[in-house]
C-alpha cells in the first residue's frame, strides 16, 4: 500500500458526542453506564532552582521518556513588523550550540533514537523530545536539548538558511485558499492584537540574526519555561534533568501579554481565488484558559459542531445537504481569548448558501441553546470518553504540558468528568449567549468572488 | 561496533520481542479472523474491522467505490437508522472513522473497555444488514465529491501526487485514485455500492483486531456471539494482477496555482512477501530512512542545508503492499529554483549511492531510527492494532510484527548499494513536475474589501 488513505471524516472535527437512541440497543448502554473511575494521572510538580517550573508523571510500562520544554514565545510575543521572528527563533535553536554544530546536534539526537518536534502556536514555543529511556540513549539525546537551549550559536549562514526558507513557504502560503482564509480571519478576530499578526513574505524578510539573538534573549529565560517529563524515570532524575535543561538559562522576565480588544466583528472578506472549492471560515474572539465558561463553552460546542458526526453542523450541512466533507465548530482556548471558529469548505457555486445555513445553524444555537435530550447525551460521550484523552504517554505529556503552561489545577485532568457533569443547560446557553454573539463573527470566503 | 550501539539493539530488540510475543489468533468457523493483543496500560480498547478490499479491487468506471461504500456504511442497517451508528458511538462515548486505502477498508472505534461487546454488535450488524438507501446515497455521494475537490483539487501536490500515480503504472489498478475519478463519481449510483458491499462484505472476507484492556478469552466469546452468528459467503477469486515491466523514464507536468515548483519521483521497487528469507524490502526501507527519514539524512543535509535548492524533502517507502512497491522521493524548491534542478539534484542523490555505498554510521543511524520508532508504537494501542491489521490485510501474517526489528538489523551497507543501483534507477522511473501557475491579477497578500453581513 503505497497511497493514502481516506479517512470518512478529518481528525479535527473528531471528538465524540451524540443524542437519543433507539430502545432496541438502550439496554446495553443502561449495562455499562457507570463511570470509568479507575484511572489517575499523578502529576509532580516543582519549581526548579533555575526558575523554571517542571511537572512530571512517573510510569514505568514501557521504556520510553518523553520530555517538552516550552517558553512563553509563541508568535504573540512577535513584534507587528517582523511578525515570523518566534518562529525562526526556535528554528535557529536546532541550527548548532557551543559543543554541538548543527550537523552534530541533528546526529546526537537520531543516533540515540530521538524523535524531536517542535511545537509552535500563539502562546508557545519549545520542543518535544522522545527517546528510550535506556541511559546511553537517554543522556546523549537530553544533553544534546539542554545544549540547543541554553547555548545556541544562531551562526549566520544557517540564519539565512532558514530565513529563505521561511520566506519561500510564506510565498507559498499566499497561493493556498486555505491558507489565505486563516491569515485573513485572525486579522480581524484580532485588529490590535498579536494574535492577529502572521508572517509575510515581507515581515520575515526584514529580520536579521541580531532580532533572532534579542527575541532568544529577552524571550528563552528560565521563568518563562515549563518543563514537562511523562515516562519511565524516577523523580531525583528527573530532578536532575529539569536542572540541566535550564540552570543555563538567565532568568527572564515573566510578561504578560496584552488583553484582547474585541473586534466589532460582521465583516465578511471575500477573497476571489480559481479554486474548485470556497474556504469559508468564520470566528471570534472567545476564551481563555481558566475562563468559568470554560467547560460550558465545551460541552455546548460539542453538540453544535465538535462531537463528530453527530454534531449539529455535520449532521445538517454535510449528512442532509452535502455541502461539505468537512465541517466544525471549536474553541482554541489560549492565554487571552482564543479563538472560537467554525469552517467548512464546498463547491464555490453553492457557498453562499452553505455559508448562509451555518450561520443559522449557529445563530439557532445561541438562541436557543441545545435540547435537554442533546445536552444530556453530549455529557454522557464527554464522560463516558474521557478515559481516551490520556492512554498514551504522548497524550499524557500534551495534556500536562497545558496543564503546566496555563497554571490549570494539577487535578485538571481527573476532574474532567466532573467539571463536565457540574454543567447546566442554563450555563450552556448563557455562556453562548455571551461569548458568541453571531453578529460580532468575522467571516472570510476565499475562492467565489460573490 | 561501538558499545553504546550494541546495548541499543539489545535492549530494543528484548523489547520489541517481548511486546510483540503477547497477540493471539482466533479463527471462527465462519472464515473471520480474530486478533486480540492485551495491553492493560489504560483502562480502553481500539476495536477496527478490517475487509481485504479496497481501491485495488475497482474495475474503470466505478473508481472510488470502496471509499464511497465506506461512507454508505454509516447510513444505517435493517434495525439501525441513518446516522445511528455514530450517534451510538458517541453515546458510548466512543470515537471511530475509517478508511479505504488502495489495498482494504477498515472501520475503527476507540472506547472504554466495558463498551466493546457493544462495538462489535453494531460491526457484525453491519457487516452483514446494511441498507443502502438511494436517497442517502444521493446526499452522500455529494460529500464524496467535496472530499475529492478538498484532497485533490484544490492541493496542487494532492494533484500532482495523483497524475503521477496515473503515469507510473500502465495496467495496475493502483493508477487510479483510492478516492476515484470525479467522472466515475458522477455517474456512480447507489447499485454500484450495493454491488460492492455484496461482493466483498463478509465474515471470511474481514479481519478483527482488538487492542488494549481486554481479556482474550472474553474478547473471543464476545466475537463468537456477534461475528459467529454471520454466513460465510463465497468471496470472488482475485485476478493476479501485474504491471508490467516499465522500459524507461516516464514525465508528467502539472500545472496548478503555486509559488513553488515542486517534484515527485516514483521508483518501481518490490514489496514484502516473504518476511522470513527476502532482504530487500528492509534494504529499501532503510535506504529510504537514510535518504530522507531526518534533518540528518541526505536529502535534507545535500539539498536544504548544504546547496539550498530545496526547502523541504523527503523520502517513503512502504513495504507492506498488496500490490507492487513505491519508493517516491520528494522536494519543494527554494527561491529561484526549478523543478527541472530539483530532479536532477535527486537523480545525482540516488545514483551516488549506488555507486558508492553508504557510510556504517548512516546506516546505524537508519536502523536505530526505524527501530525505535517500532518501539515508540507501542505507546499507542491504536498504532499497534493498525499495524497488526495492515499485516493481516496485506496477504503477510501479525506475526512479522515481532521479525522486522531483526531482520532490519541484519541489513549490510553493501546491501543498500545492492537495492540502489537495481532499483533507483531511471528505466524504473517516473518523475511528476509541479508547474506553479500564478493566481489571477491579485497583489501578494491584498485584502480584499470587508463588508458588513
Amino acid at each position: 500500500m503505497h497511497q493514502d488513505t481516506h479517512p470518512r471524516q478529518t481528525r479535527r472535527n473528531r471528538r465524540g458526542f451524540l443524542r437519543r437512541i433507539s430502545p432496541r440497543i438502550l439496554w446495553l448502554l443502561i449495562l455499562t453506564l457507570s463511570l470509568p473511575a479507575e484511572a489517575r494521572v499523578e502529576i509532580e510538580h516543582w519549581v526548579a532552582q533555575s526558575g523554571a517550573r517542571v511537572y512530571f508523571v512517573e510510569t514505568h510500562a514501557l521504556p520510553i521518556l518523553d520530555v517538552a520544554v516550552e517558553f512563553s514565545a509563541g508568535s504573540a510575543y512577535d513584534p507587528r513588523d517582523r511578525a515570523g521572528l518566534g518562529r525562526l527563533t526556535l528554528a535557529m535553536l536546532k541550527a548548532g550550540s557551543a559543543r554541538y554544530s548543527e550537523i552534530e546536534t541533528g546526529r546526537r539526537i537520531a543516533d540515540s533514537g530521538g524523535d524531536l518536534r517542535s511545537s509552535f502556536d500563539v502562546d508557545r514555543a519549545g520542543f518535544s523530545l522522545r527517546v528510550l529511556s535506556s541511559e546511553a540513549e537517554r543522556t546523549k539525546a537530553m544533553e544534546t536539548l539542554a545544549e540547543m537551549l541554553q547555548a545556541p550559536l544562531f551562526p549566520t549562514e544557517a540564519f539565512e538558511r532558514e530565513k529563505a526558507r521561511a520566506v519561500a513557504n510564506a510565498r507559498e502560503g499566499e497561493t493556498q485558499p486555505d491558507r489565505i482564509a486563516e491569515k485573513r480571519l485572525y486579522a480581524l478576530m484580532y485588529p490590535a492584537h498579536p494574535y492577529g499578526f502572521s508572517a509575510s513574505p515581507e515581515t520575515l524578510a526584514s529580520i536579521n540574526r541580531e532580532d533572532v539573538e534579542r527575541h532568544y534573549r529577552s524571550h528563552y529565560g528560565s521563568t518563562r519555561a515549563v518543563v514537562t517529563i511523562v515516562g519511565d524515570m524516577d523523580r531525583a532524575a528527573a530532578q536532575a534533568l529539569a536542572e540541566s535543561l535550564t540552570s543555563r538559562l538567565a532568568r527572564g522576565v515573566d510578561s504578560a501579554l496584552a488583553a484582547v480588544t474585541p473586534a466589532p466583528g460582521g465583516e465578511v472578506a471575500r477573497i476571489a481565488h480559481p479554486s474548485a472549492q470556497s474556504h469559508v471560515v468564520l470566528g471570534l474572539a472567545a476564551l481563555s484558559y481558566g475562563d468559568p465558561d470554560y467547560f460550558p463553552l465545551l460541552v455546548g460546542n460539542h453538540i453544535l459542531g465538535g462531537g463528530g458526526f453527530v454534531s449539529r453542523l455535520t449532521k445538517e450541512v454535510r449528512s442532509r445537504q452535502g455541502y461539505a466533507y468537512s465541517v466544525y465548530s471549536y474553541f482554541r482556548p489560549a492565554a487571552r481569548d482564543g479563538p472560537f471558529l467554525v469552517g467548512l469548505q464546498t463547491r464555490r457555486d453553492q457557498a453562499k448558501d452553505a455559508l448562509e445555513r451555518t450561520l443559522e445553524l449557529v445563530a439557532e444555537f445561541v438562541a436557543r441553546g441545545p435540547t435537554a435530550a442533546e445536552f444530556a447525551a453530549a455529557k454522557k460521550s464527554m464522560i463516558g470518553g474521557y478515559p481516551l484523552r490520556y492512554d498514551t504517554n504522548r497524550k499524557v505529556l500534551d495534556q500536562v504540558a497545558a496543564i503546566g503552561f496555563y497554571r490549570l489545577p494539577l487535578d485538571w485532568l481527573d476532574a474532567y468528568p466532573a467539571n463536565v457533569q457540574g454543567v447546566t443547560l442554563a450555563q450552556v446557553r448563557d455562556a453562548f449567549a455571551r461569548r458568541v454573539v453571531p453578529a460580532k463573527l468575522s467571516i472570510v470566503v476565499v475562492g467565489a468572488p460573490d | 561496533m561501538i558499545p553504546v550501539r550494541s546495548f541499543f539493539f539489545a535492549a530494543a530488540l528484548a523489547f520489541a520481542a517481548a511486546v510483540a510475543a503477547n497477540p493471539r489468533e482466533f479463527d471462527l468457523p465462519n472464515g473471520l479472523r480474530l486478533i486480540v493483543k492485551e495491553d492493560h496500560r489504560a483502562p480502553t480498547v481500539v476495536h477496527q474491522v478490517w475487509y481485504r478490499a479496497g481501491s485495488m479491487d475497482e474495475a474503470p468506471g466505478t473508481t472510488g467505490v470502496a471509499h464511497v461504500l465506506e461512507h454508505m456504511m454509516f447510513k444505517g442497517t435493517r434495525s439501525l437508522g441513518p446516522e445511528e451508528f455514530s450517534r451510538v458511538v458517541a453515546e458510548a462515548g466512543g470515537r471511530e472513522n475509517a478508511f479505504t486505502s488502495t489495498d482494504y477498508t477498515a472501520y475503527h472505534q476507540q472506547v472504554h473497555r466495558d463498551r466493546l461487546p457493544l462495538m462489535m454488535r453494531l460491526e457484525a450488524d453491519r457487516m452483514v444488514n446494511l441498507v443502502i438507501r438511494p436517497e442517502e446515497f444521493a446526499r452522500e455521494i455529494k460529500v464524496v465529491m467535496e472530499e475529492r475537490r478538498w484532497r485533490y483539487e484544490d492541493q496542487p501536490r494532492g494533484l500532482l501526487y495523483e497524475t503521477l500515480l496515473a503515469t507510473a503504472f500502465a495496467a495496475h489498478p493502483y493508477k487510479w485514485p483510492v478516492i476515484g475519478w470525479m467522472q466515475d463519481l458522477q455517474s456512480m449510483s447507489w447499485k454500484d455500492a450495493s454491488t460492492w458491499y455484496r461482493r466483498w462484505y463478509a465474515p471470511n472476507n474481514a479481519v478483527v483486531v482488538v487492542v488494549g484492556d481486554v481479556e482474550p478469552e472474553q474478547v473471543l466469546s464476545w466475537a463468537r456471539r456477534y461475528y459467529g452468528a454471520l454466513a460465510r459467503k463465497s468471496i470472488p477469486s482475485r485476478k493476479v494482477l501485474a504491471e508490467p515491466a516499465q522500459r524507461g523514464m516516464k514525465r508528467v507536468i502539472v500545472k496548478a496555482p503555486a509559488e513553488l515548483p515542486y517534484v515527485r519521483l516514483a521508483y518501481k521497487a518490490p514489496a514484502l512477501r516473504d518476511p522470513a528469507n527476502e532482504w530487500e524490502p528492509f534494504a529499501i526501507s532503510l535506504l529510504a530512512e537514510l535518504l530522507g527519514g531526518s534533518d540528518t539524512a541526505r536529502l535534507h543535509q545535500i539539498l536544504v542545508r548544504e546547496r539550498r535548492v530545496a526547502i523541504s524533502v523527503g523520502a517513503e517507502y512502504d513495504m507492506i503492499s498488496r500490490g507492487p512497491g513505491m519508493v517516491f522521493l520528494y522536494a519543494a524548491a527554494a527561491q529561484g529554483r526549478s523543478g527541472l534542478d530539483l530532479e536532477m539534484n535527486l537523480r545525482e542523490i540516488v545514483a551516488r549511492v549506488a555507486a558508492e555505498g553508504v557510510s556504517p554510521e548512516e546506516l546505524e543511524r537508519a536502523k536505530v531510527q526505524q527501530i525505535a520508532q517500532t518501539i515508540y508504537k507501542r505507546d499507542s494501542f491504536f498504532a499497534q492494532a493498525l499495524e497488526l491489521g495492515m499485516l493481516e490485510s496485506s496477504g503477510l501474517s501479525f506475526r512479522d510484527a515481532e521479525r522486522i526489528p531483526e531482520r532490519l538489523k541484519a541489513i549490510t551497507a553493501e546491501q543498500i548499494r545492492t537495492v540502489a543501483a537495481k532499483y533507483l534507477i531511471d528505466d524504473g522511473l517516473t518523475v511528476a513536475l509541479l508547474d506553479p501557475q500564478p493566481l489571477p491579477a491579485r497583489a501578494p497578500g491584498a485584502a480584499a474589501p470587508a463588508a458588513r453581513h
